[in-house]
């Protein structure tokens, strides 16, 4: 295992520091709060002659991700950020990304989405892009941000997919904690060299990327993305393994804390799964079997596997840091309900909407959300989805 | 009836990443069938200085020994600007709407 620096970092500066060593070829990027530092660090380092990086400085989110596409079919390794509004500007560009299967890097730092306005921490603009075709990794901290940074790069060029790993706005962005970092020559030998297989500047396999597909072969298209995105389940874990190698640090496509004897679990994702941790933590000691299943990876949506941690609860409840506005319950809520239908398991299910645009969630929140589920399995009937935090 | 399609192939076959490899493939697919107007050259009002040719976006005008010979209806897409460009007085292009061109009035 390699030796480690430790050093005090906020969210956007881990992200910035993995990016200075992975150093890729391309960076375009508009800045949008909260995620303005990410690539406003970066730009100082392209400044400062740290990377070899052509960075772009474009009008526009639309403009990033298209100089990003642009870039990356050419055969380079690229990477942009940003957050809300400006991913859903992005948005045409994000799909069609995914489409050409382009491995580009995005760190999205969520951030609710208008309207009405607001710079502070949810996942809707995460989720708004759920379907597009990207695989998406939730940070739960800083360290957590670097690291997913760096795997990223692997995980989107072996399974040519493109990768956005988010934070949560302020509450990770910008909040300055102890992480470790590798040293320089070990994060890039970790990343490798980036040797696409076509390439548009390969004068020697001449192609065209981007034919129009129509009802000939548009759905053959999407079926291999929709394959690649499957097998992306795996490429995760091996690149994870890898990198505990490295690092010393493991990840998985979720986390389990606490889980081995536990009664009653909420599911989290980002930094509430921290918070849900200290409350568990206090509630363990109270002798409560408590426990917390945090989603890393929520595209592709590790449904069986997570089924299967479900197993032996007696009631389980979701918090869902977007409100999918489907007049029944939030997204997360929504993957979880259909793993366990799947898998033949009926038990106890409820869903809190919270956080939105940035809303603090207190632990006594979530110790609520812990005695509710024990009312549940009692017999107790509550409605299946609770806005948590909402002024009535 | 015996209906023979040609194979297309399936999603495990056919090329990852929408790419269509090999140059100049755009040859292979003629582009000019949803044209609405059609480009005629009229020759005796031409005076072959081809700025039709050097204009035309898909390369439809045919020359041949540096003369002005037509157009290659395969692949033009009745824009028009060969007809606004063309610097002769009274033009020595004019453009007709398809259906007109089909049933041969021209």
């Amino acid at each position: 295992m390699a030796k480690q620096d430790i050093v005090a970092r906020t969210g956007n500066e881990a992200m910035a520091e993995a990016m200075r060593q992975i150093n890729p070829d391309v960076v375009a990027a508009y800045p949008i709060t909260p995620a303005t530092e990410v690539v406003q660090i970066f730009a100082s380092y392209v400044a400062d002659g740290l990377v070899d990086t052509e960075f772009v400085p474009v009008e526009s989110e639309h403009s990033a991700m298209s100089a990003c596409i642009g870039s990356s079919a050419a055969g380079g390794r690229v990477m942009t950020g940003t957050s809300s509004q400006g991913l859903a500007l992005m948005a045409e560009m994000v799909y069609i990304a995914a489409g050409l299967r382009l491995p580009i890097i995005l760190a999205d730092v969520n951030r609710a989405l208008s309207s009405p306005i607001n710079i502070h921490c949810d996942h809707s603009d995460t989720m708004m892009v759920r379907d597009s075709g990207w695989v998406q990794i939730f940070s739960e901290n800083a360290q957590e941000a670097y690291d997913n940074m760096l795997q990223a790069v692997r995980i989107a060029e072996t399974a040519r997919i493109p990768v956005m790993v988010t934070t949560d706005g302020f509450i990770i962005s910008h909040g300055m904690e102890r992480i470790e970092i590798l040293d320089d020559a070990t994060a890039k030998a970790f990343v490798g060299v980036y040797k696409p297989k076509d390439y548009l500047l390969n004068f020697d396999r001449v192609l065209t990327l981007g034919a129009i597909d129509l009802q000939d072969y548009y759905f053959e298209h999407r079926m291999q993305l929709a394959e690649a995105m499957k097998n992306s389940k795996s490429v995760i874990m091996d690149v994870a393994k890898d990198y505990s190698k490295t690092a010393g640090r493991n990840y998985g496509l979720f986390e389990l804390y606490k889980m081995e004897d536990a009664k009653f679990a909420i599911i989290a994702m980002g930094s509430t799964a921290g918070t849900t941790k200290f409350v568990i933590d206090g509630l363990r000691a109270k002798g409560l079997k408590v426990g917390l299943l945090k989603p890393r990876v929520f595209r592709p949506f590790p449904k069986d596997e997570i089924a299967a941690a479900l197993k032996g609860l007696d009631a389980v409840a979701v918090m869902d840091r977007s409100d999918a506005v489907n007049g029944h319950e939030g997204p997360l809520a929504v993957e979880i309900k259909a793993a366990l239908y799947d898998n033949g398991l009926n038990k106890p299910l409820i869903n809190y909407i919270y956080g939105l645009g940035g809303r603090e969630i207190k632990t006594e929140e979530i110790e609520s959300i812990y005695s509710d589920l024990s009312e549940i399995a009692k017999g107790k009937k509550m409605d299946r989805v609770t806005y948590l935090g909402v002024r009535e | 009836m015996d209906i023979k399609k040609k194979e297309k192939p399936g999603w495990k076959t056919l090329p990852e990443f929408d790419v269509i490899v090999g140059g100049g493939t755009a040859k292979e697919f003629k582009t000019g069938d949803w044209r609405s107007e059609r480009p005629i050259h009229i020759p005796e009002k031409c005076i072959n200085c081809l700025t039709c040719f050097m204009y035309c976006p898909d390369s439809a005008v045919i020359v041949k020994d540096g003369k002005m010979m037509g157009f290659d209806y395969d692949y033009c897409k009745g824009c028009g600007i060969c007809m606004h460009e063309c610097p002769v007085k009274g033009k020595a292009i004019k453009m007709v709407s398809e259906k007109d061109a089909k049933k041969g009035c021209i």
